[in-house]
């Protein structure tokens, strides 16, 4: 589904992916760790399509399509889902209705007949019980006012109406509390399945605890310097990132 | 350039004096064409004027409209109405009192509410009163026109404790003729103590006509009155369009102004608030759209004179294409104004490089005991935002839309009349691209 080759990236003008290579297919869930400012986000946004990152090498082809000549509206039609580590608010613009518009394009886009106000709401009726959304943040504006950890259930809500075909999750786990957490790792559970592809950005074993990953990538200064299963995420836990880096050094 | 501006006008005066039925007013109107002549017109040398060059409209000789050009196909006015809105409506036509689509059935006694042009071969001792005594002929040059031209517009009249629930709505319709006029609409608005009342005066131009509208209106809100005036400016994009609004509040009056200006070539407001008796309060509300190569200029004054008087201004512009946006928001506090309370803010979005806007406020505090604040921004869509949405399936079109949208509704949806804040919503959709898209998001 998502083969990333040699992709070298910089934002505004700064090199911050060094030669990434990654490759996700549908029903697998990928964890990628690593330490502040190594380029976590910034690779989430790049396969986002964000402005202002620019891909100087490398190739990254979603469904066999190179995904850098694809607007970021395009992507999300085609099926790709970011949610931030720092949703923005937008004052003004209501979260249900950019939900239903976000929606119906989507569905425009696959050629499926768009939703009427009536199935769109039991829709997201239905999807509220994923993560267990709180009514009275619908109707208020995208993400106004919001706690942190609404932010972060808003996100994977909209997931849930969605349904994208490869889900970037970059620290969906930061910011909620003990309990949210568990609701919300319940729910990126529930939407785990066959045809779908789940990248996690993620400090935290914990959310992984929850979350099993079918592969754990571990990216420093812009590069993966080492792969493996679920328990690289528990030795990391126990001897930290130097341990990477030295044994990569080593090698 | 201003020479011939006064010329002209002085010629226009003299050419219309046979007409003039108001005999008791000329001697206030010829001391207004007085200062015109020794003032003229403003040029951008004055402080008040210096990003606002009129020379165009200086330097055409509109002529000024009379009954004639009050011609206007009945089905037209069904556009230009306000949708479900129950009103009491005055219908003018090129300033040109309109008698026949006059709609006051069921006003409450005492209330009066009238053309002004009527009313003015018999006056009443208020009118005898009040007219030109709250204007100011010496610091306008527009104003003191005005006065000299002074001919028809509306009286409306609220005697003490009575209160209108339905709102009095204005309309200025200006049309094609077959020469390019200049109207000038005066509006005299009388508040009795603790009466309260909505007010709504709606400039609209239609067929791209071009003309000039130089509009004046006084208002006096008396002790504990309320007064929530409605300025709507959509001109034609070809007009001119020139307009104050003077505004004296006694004690502990409240006078609301929601002034939202989306039409004109070179478009003018200017709002004047004396606060002038303890504890009154001032609410200014402001949008203004300019796209093309539109010039929208903003001037507010509130002058505190009273202690415990509050003000509370917020403005918002939205400069596309080569549009010009001025906003000046002046504060005075006077020295006996103590515990003042004046706030003030304007936001500017600019959508295109060659959009530009000039804002500044400006505080005169001769109190000390007073808060006062204010600030003013001018930037860009949030890319953040702009990102954000479009990461949601939105186009990148649509996305900036529904933000420039968001960023004008924070005005629009301070207006508590249902039928005037839909209106000006569908208007201001309307100016966007993807319109029919945005619409169902609000
Ligand atoms: N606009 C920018 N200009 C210059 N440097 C930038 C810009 N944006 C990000 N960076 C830098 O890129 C590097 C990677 O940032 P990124 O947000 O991808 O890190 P991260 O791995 O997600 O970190 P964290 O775990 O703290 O979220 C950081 O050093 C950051 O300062
Ligand atoms: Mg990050």
């Amino acid at each position: 589904m998502l083969q990333i080759k040699n992709l070298h990236a910089t934002v505004d003008g700064k090199e911050i992916l060094k030669g990434i290579d990654l490759a996700v297919n549908t029903g697998e869930v990928h964890a990628i760790m690593g330490p502040n400012g190594s380029g976590k986000s910034t690779l989430a946004n790049v396969l986002a399509g964000r402005d202002g990152y620019e891909i100087t090498q490398g190739t990254i082809l979603y469904n066999g399509q190179d995904l850098s000549k694809m607007a970021p509206e395009i992507r999300a039609r085609e099926g790709i889902f970011l949610a931030f580590q720092y949703p923005v608010e937008i004052p003004g613009v209501n979260n249900i209705y950019l939900l239903k518009a976000a929606l119906n394009a989507v569905r425009k886009h696959r050629g499926e007949p768009e939703l009427d106000a009536v199935e769109f709401l039991a829709l997201v009726r239905d999807r509220m019980k994923v993560v267990a959304m709180k009514d009275d943040l619908m109707s208020r504006s995208v993400n106004e006012g919001f706690s942190g950890g609404e932010k972060k259930r808003n996100e994977i809500f909209q997931m849930a109406v969605l349904e994208p075909a490869l889900a970037i999750l970059d620290e969906t786990d930061s910011g909620l509390d003990i309990d949210a957490l568990k609701i919300v790792a319940g729910g990126i559970n529930q939407l785990r399945n066959r045809e779908r592809a789940i990248v996690l950005v993620t400090h935290y074993q914990r959310l992984l605890g929850y979350i099993v990953p079918d592969f754990v990538h571990v990216l420093a200064d812009g590069k993966i310097i080492k792969s493996g299963d679920r328990n690289l995420a528990l030795q990391l836990e126990e001897k930290g990132y130097d341990w990477v880096k030295q044994e990569t050094v080593a090698a | 350039m201003n020479g011939t501006a006064i010329h002209h006008y002085l010629a226009e005066y003299h050419r219309r004096e046979a007409s003039n039925n108001t005999p008791w007013l000329q001697e206030q109107g010829l001391a207004a064409l007085e200062k015109f002549r020794n003032n003229g017109l403003p040029t951008t040398r004055q402080e008040n004027w210096k990003y606002t060059d009129i020379g165009a409209l200086a330097r055409t000789g509109f002529i000024t409209a009379d009954a004639r050009h009050n011609t206007i196909e009945h089905h037209r006015l069904d556009a230009v109405r306000i949708k479900g809105l129950d009103c009491y409506e005055l219908i003018f036509i090129n300033g040109q009192f309109s008698p026949t689509h006059t709609r006051l059935e069921g006003l409450p006694a005492g209330v009066m509410v009238e053309s002004l042009g009527r009313s003015l071969p018999n006056p009443s001792a208020t009118v005898r009163e009040h007219l030109n005594r709250y204007a100011d002929n010496d610091n306008y040059a527009f104003t003191a026109l005005n006065t000299a031209f002074l001919t028809d517009g509306t009286l409306l009249v609220i005697p003490a404790n009575a209160v209108i629930e339905k709102p009095v709505n204005l309309l200025y319709i200006s049309n094609r003729q077959d020469q390019t006029l200049v109207s000038h609409p005066r509006n005299l608005v009388i508040l009795g103590a603790n009466s309260r009342a909505t007010l709504i005066e709606s400039y609209i131009g239609l067929d791209k006509a071009e003309y000039f509208t130089n509009t004046v209106t006084e208002i006096l809100a008396g002790e504990g009155a309320s007064l929530e005036h409605y300025k709507i400016q959509q001109e034609s994009e070809r007009s001119f369009h020139i307009g104050s609004t003077h505004v004296t509040q006694q004690k502990d009056s409240r006078y609301v102004s929601h002034s939202i200006s989306l039409g004109g070539a070179l478009v003018r407001n200017d709002i004047t608030a004396t606060l002038g008796g303890n504890g009154s309060e001032t609410i200014l509300n402001g949008l203004y759209m300019a796209g093309d190569r539109q010039h929208v200029d903003n001037h507010t004054l509130v002058n505190h004179l009273q202690p415990n008087t509050r003000s509370e201004e917020y403005y918002r512009g939205v400069l596309d294409g080569h549009a010009r946006g001025v906003f000046n928001g002046k504060i005075i506090v006077h020295k006996n104004a103590q515990k003042t309370d004046a706030r003030q803010s304007n936001a500017n979005l600019l959508l295109s490089d060659n959009a530009e806007v000039d804002t500044k406020p400006e505080l005169e505090i001769y109190a000390n005991d007073v808060k006062c604040s204010h600030g003013a921004t001018v930037g860009q869509l949030d890319e953040n935002m702009l990102f954000y949405l479009r990461s949601r399936a939105i186009d990148e079109e649509t996305a900036r839309s529904l933000l420039t949208y968001a960023f004008a509704d924070d005005v629009i949806r301070r207006i508590t009349l249902q039928p005037v804040r839909d209106r000006l919503e569908y208007s201001v959709i309307g100016r966007l691209p993807d319109a029919s898209l945005i619409r169902e998001f609000v």
